[in-house]
Order: structure tokens, then sequence, then C-alpha cells
């Protein structure tokens, strides 16, 4: 199945939690947020959130700005 | 005119800073610069933006917030790059969940690239939803006074005019505007974008704004970590002439040395 990952077409080879797509990505213990299908996924909810078929996720983190 | 002038704390969402100087962490050559400049500024509250994760390509990547220590600093997220309303406001309640739940943000909605003037009537859009939703809204707006009071009635807690365009570095176009601005508002007014060099955040500070946003001052400075430094007292003097009150300007000359006991 494929997911929108950050605007762009992503695979995914087996069903994923949030937690599942965040292991998978690295991303691990680092510091990101999580936006799924427009709402935002708290940190707590990634293990009980499945993702499917055409699922709109942005994962974002803090970058240099003004 | 001998009305004396007393200081107020600086005062954002009920935490009192000592610094009046918020710096961003943008444009800088690498990290340690940007942890070097942001130290030597003095800044305790300190601007991020907010983006997508390069996908497969940062595992090693260094992140800001490593640097920038939320535990050290208010973290101040922004919305630059947002064009509308609704994406400024997901990119908001990304930051508070990225910052474990903390509210504060800026607010700043653009209107076209070349100028990157503030969309004033999106920003108001945004600053609504954002109050109801809980959050402390410190706003970027252009200056005009009476979309400031607007953006004030609507409760963010934090005016933030334009003294220029974003990165021009030309100082304060249009102080008189800054100056209904400042005589109107019931909350902290800070300058945000368009300061260019020292003196411009001091007379900014001088015509008694609460504190000064800067990052391209700072970061497209032949030497970034001296300027910070600089800015830092640029802050601290403008404060201090506007809580001494400045002298009356004068057409002609008043000698400083008396007259009396004159050899001759």
């Amino acid at each position: 199945m494929h997911i929108q990952l950050n605007g762009e077409a992503f695979p995914l080879s087996e069903p994923l939690s949030v937690a599942g797509l965040i292991e998978h990505l690295q991303l691990a213990g680092r510091r990101v947020a999580v936006e799924l299908n427009f709402e935002i996924v708290p940190r707590s909810m990634y293990e009980a959130t499945l993702l499917k078929e055409g699922d709109a996720v942005e994962v974002v983190h803090a970058i240099g700005g003004g | 005119m001998n009305h004396v002038r007393t200081d107020h704390p600086f005062v954002i969402a009920g935490k009192t800073y000592s610094s009046r100087l918020l710096v961003g962490t943008g444009k800088y050559k690498d990290m340690e610069e940007t942890r070097l400049a942001i130290e030597a500024s003095g800044a305790e509250i300190v601007t991020v933006a907010v983006r997508r994760t390069n996908i497969g390509q940062n595992k090693d990547e260094e992140n800001l917030l490593d640097v920038i220590s939320p535990d050290r600093y208010t973290i101040l997220p922004n919305t630059a790059g947002c064009y509308d309303a609704e994406s400024a406001i997901r990119t908001c309640r990304l930051a508070r969940e990225l910052l474990g739940g903390r509210t504060l943000v800026k607010l700043e909605i653009l209107a076209d690239q070349k100028t990157l003037f503030p969309n004033v009537i999106e920003t108001l859009k945004a600053a609504k939803v954002l109050v109801d939703e809980g959050f402390d809204v410190m706003v970027y707006t252009s200056d005009d006074p009476i979309i400031a009071r607007e953006l004030e009635a609507i409760g963010c807690i934090a005016v933030m005019p334009l003294a220029g365009l974003i990165g021009t570095g030309l100082g304060i176009c249009n102080p008189y505007n800054l100056r209904i601005i400042l005589e109107e508002a019931r909350v902290p007014v800070l300058v945000d974008a368009g300061v260019g060099t020292a003196s411009d955040a001091t007379i900014a500070m001088e015509m008694g704004c609460a504190a000064v946003l800067m990052n391209s001052a700072i970061a497209n400075a032949q030497q970034p970590i001296l300027m910070a430094q600089a800015m830092r007292y640029a802050i601290k003097a403008g404060r201090l002439a506007y809580l001494a009150g400045r002298m009356p300007k004068k057409l002609y000359a008043s000698a400083s040395s008396p007259l009396d006991g004159m050899i001759g």
C-alpha cells in the first residue's frame, strides 16, 4: 500500500502504525511532530494509530528560521 | 515634560525576561555559528521554523533543538513561509506538539514572495482561531495601527510590526506609524524584521518598543557573533535611553560650560 508522506507517495510493504513508520524512517527518539490527514497525532497515540491506504502523513521538525 | 518613565519588566505569556532581544536561527553558516551567535546575543527567546523532515537523509543530521535547547531557551516557533491562515494554523498545532504542548507561537502569514509583506487579512483570521485554541500568539504584522489594534483586541499577547521588509536591513521605515502603534497598545509591541544594524535596534528601543526581534541583521553581518554582541548592547542602550528620557531638540545652541568666572 501507499501513503502520502510529506507530500510524496511512499510505499509500505506491511501495515504499520505511526510508531512503526517513525521507527522505519529511523526517526525514533528524534524531536519530530506528526500530522495524519490534517490532524495532529500526539506522541502517546503513535502505537495505537494505524496507517491506511492513501493516508496523508506529515513529519516535521524544527529548523533555523526568523 | 516632567513625566518620568518607570521600567516595566518584559513579560511574555506570564514569564519575565531580562533580555529584550529576540533572535532567529535562520541564515547561519552552520549549527555552531548559530549556537555561538545566540549565546553572544544574550537572547532568551529564540525563533525556529517548522519544516518537513527530509525522509531518508537525516540519520546523522544535527537537530536544531539539540543545539538550541528548549530547557535553556524559550523556543518561539514561527509560521514563516505560510501564505494562508489554514497552513499557519496547522503549523502552530504541529509546533505545539513538537515542543511538548507549549503554546507560544509567532504567527506570520506572508502575502507575496517579493516583499514578504504580511497578509493581514489571513493573519487576522488565523489569530482568532489560534487564540480560541489557547495559543499565546505573538503576531507579525504591518505597521498599520488599526490592524495592530485589531490583533490586540483578538487577544494576541504581543504585536510585532515590521520596521522594514524582512531581510532588507533598512531600519525603521515608518517611525510615525510605529509611534502611533506604541501609544495605543496595551500589549508589548516588538519591532520584528527590517533592523539592519545596532543603531536601528537602539532607535526602536528608544521609541518605547518592549523588545526587538531580528535574524538577518546578525546572521548576515560580516561577523555574526560580534554583531550579536553589538545588538545585545544596542538593545540595552536604547531601553536605558527610553527610560532616561532624551533632552528636547533645540534649534539654537546652549552652552554646557558656565559663563560666570571667565578670565579677562
